[in-house]
């Protein structure tokens, strides 16, 4: 945050001082100034001396990041490369902390960041924990997420756009603002689209609001780096392209697990088997959509699954309410599809 | 003569993190806040110009500031409030309204006096900014 007051856009009415005569009542005149000393003086004694230590664990514990990174652990399966990175993030925003103790200035580093990859792979998600990490580091005030696509800023008409796009940067200062499918903001076929008038903006608030905001583009790899391309303001003003791989056989298996857990239900082991199975079937198929895919799979089985426990029409027990079966999955289009007919989960 | 209407106006003009502070506090009681402006310092004005529509959704003061600033270079001569509506049933109603700037030379009023029937004299205030026509009131024919 900071501490010092901006400069006012207009004039100073207060710098010269009127007689306050407010009816009836008058104010002995204040020197401003002669309310700064003891503010400073303050801010002196928070200053360490240059031969202290700063323990960095502790720093850590106080601002609770660990929990953060434990959820992240357990809650994201894979996502290497992406969990590094907010690590690196998250310890250059702590040695700014332990500087800013000593009284060292630091120049607000920059967090706008652009999150690539294949549809599925987290990106929301890590976007949402990313808000909330930054809120726990003291970057960001408030540390919600609004999140918003094309429509939520791009006017209609002339003149719709730019009130349309402030709005929603002022309703995301203090928080993360994630734009998702952010290439949709730049229409190339169409040089007169409002697109360009939004990203202006954005720009704008990007480089001069730096305080006030994060902004998190998302979208897939290939498509955001024409956008790039097209508008290179927007890649140079972002500092951290991060790009989500896609996920391997065995982690798209945790996920799997994780979910079923997360709905309260548990494979068998040959079910476990069917499931690894389906998984390398599904991912060569086309619009294959990572976790995505996956949730959509164990959607569809537990709709077998329930529909199975109504035809046998008996009675049923906690655990055949709570195990999904081999035939829950089998059943699947995926294990007789042709290479040419549509992927269906 | 400085105006003192809304709520501070005896207190010295606050500073931007005052302002700012002032702001969130409403935004976490949950009230949009809006930025109205005039050049009109009748205490009777109530219908001061509006500075874009109100500002809902908000969680952080630094929007409310930005639209405060942006008025600020339009209109640097005139008096610029910010107020802060709370919405819930049984209040609906301007729960904080302060002033955030004037203009740098305030004349202030003068009390006219009309003479009415049966030697009745009635009185009314006139401020000596509103002789200059409309945008024309602050400081060096400014805007």
């Amino acid at each position: 945050m900071s501490s010092n007051n901006r400069p006012r856009g207009g004039p100073q009415p207060g710098g010269e001082t009127p007689a306050r005569i407010g009816f009836g009542m008058s104010r002995p005149g204040r020197d401003p100034a002669g309310s700064d000393p003891p503010e400073d003086a303050a801010e002196e004694k928070k200053t360490l001396p240059s031969d202290a230590r700063v323990d960095l664990a502790q720093e850590r514990a106080e601002t609770g990041i660990d929990q953060v990174f434990t959820s992240l652990d357990a809650d994201l399966v894979g996502l290497a490369p992406v969990k590094n990175r907010i690590r690196e993030i998250a310890a250059l925003l702590l040695v700014d902390r332990a500087r800013a103790k000593f009284g060292l200035s630091t120049s607000r580093p920059n967090l706008h960041m652009c999150f690539t990859g294949s549809p599925g792979t987290g990106k929301t998600t890590v976007a949402m924990r990313m808000s909330d990490l930054l809120h726990r580091l003291g970057y960001l005030r408030r540390g919600h997420l609004v999140s918003v696509t094309r429509d939520d800023l791009v006017g209609q008409y002339v003149g719709h756009t730019a009130p349309k796009t402030k709005e929603v940067l002022k309703r995301a200062m203090g928080g993360v603002l994630f734009i998702d499918e952010a290439y949709y903001l730049y229409r190339q076929d169409n040089e007169r689209d409002y697109g360009q008038e939004s990203i202006e903006i954005l720009l704008q608030v990007m480089e001069n609001q730096r305080e006030d905001l994060v902004v998190i583009l998302a979208g897939y790899k290939d498509r955001m780096d024409s956008f790039f391309i097209s508008n290179p303001g927007m890649g140079s003003r972002i500092a951290h392209h991060i790009d989500f791989p896609d996920y391997t056989l065995q982690e798209l298996e945790a996920i799997g697990q994780l979910m079923v857990h997360a709905e309260g239900y548990n494979f068998t082991s040959e079910a476990t088997e069917t499931f690894r199975e389906y998984l390398k079937l599904r991912k060569e198929q086309p619009r294959f959509a990572n976790a995505r895919s996956v949730r959509n799979a164990i959607e569809r089985a537990r709709l077998r699954h329930a529909s199975r426990l109504m035809d046998d029409d008996e009675p049923v027990s906690k655990s055949e309410l709570t195990t999904l079966t081999p035939e829950d999955l089998r059943t699947s289009r995926v294990f007789d599809a042709q290479p040419s007919g549509p992927a269906s989960d | 003569m400085r105006i003192t209407q809304g709520t501070f106006s005896f207190l010295p003009d606050l500073t931007d993190d005052e302002i700012k502070a002032q702001i969130q506090y409403a935004l976490d009681n949950g009230w949009p806040c809006s930025v109205e402006f005039t050049d009109d310092p009748h205490p009777r004005n109530t219908y001061w110009e509006m500075w874009g529509l109100p500002m809902f959704d908000l969680a952080d003061a630094a929007g409310v500031l930005a639209e405060v600033n942006a008025c600020r270079k339009a209109k640097p001569e005139h008096y610029i409030k910010i107020n802060c509506y709370n919405a819930n049933y049984g209040k609906q109603t301007v729960a904080l309204s302060f002033i955030v700037q004037r203009p740098s030379h305030e004349p202030g009023f003068r009390i006219e006096r009309q003479e009415w029937h049966d030697r009745t004299i009635r009185y009314t205030l006139h401020p000596y900014a509103a002789d200059q026509p409309h945008g024309e009131r602050y400081a060096n024919g400014q805007q």
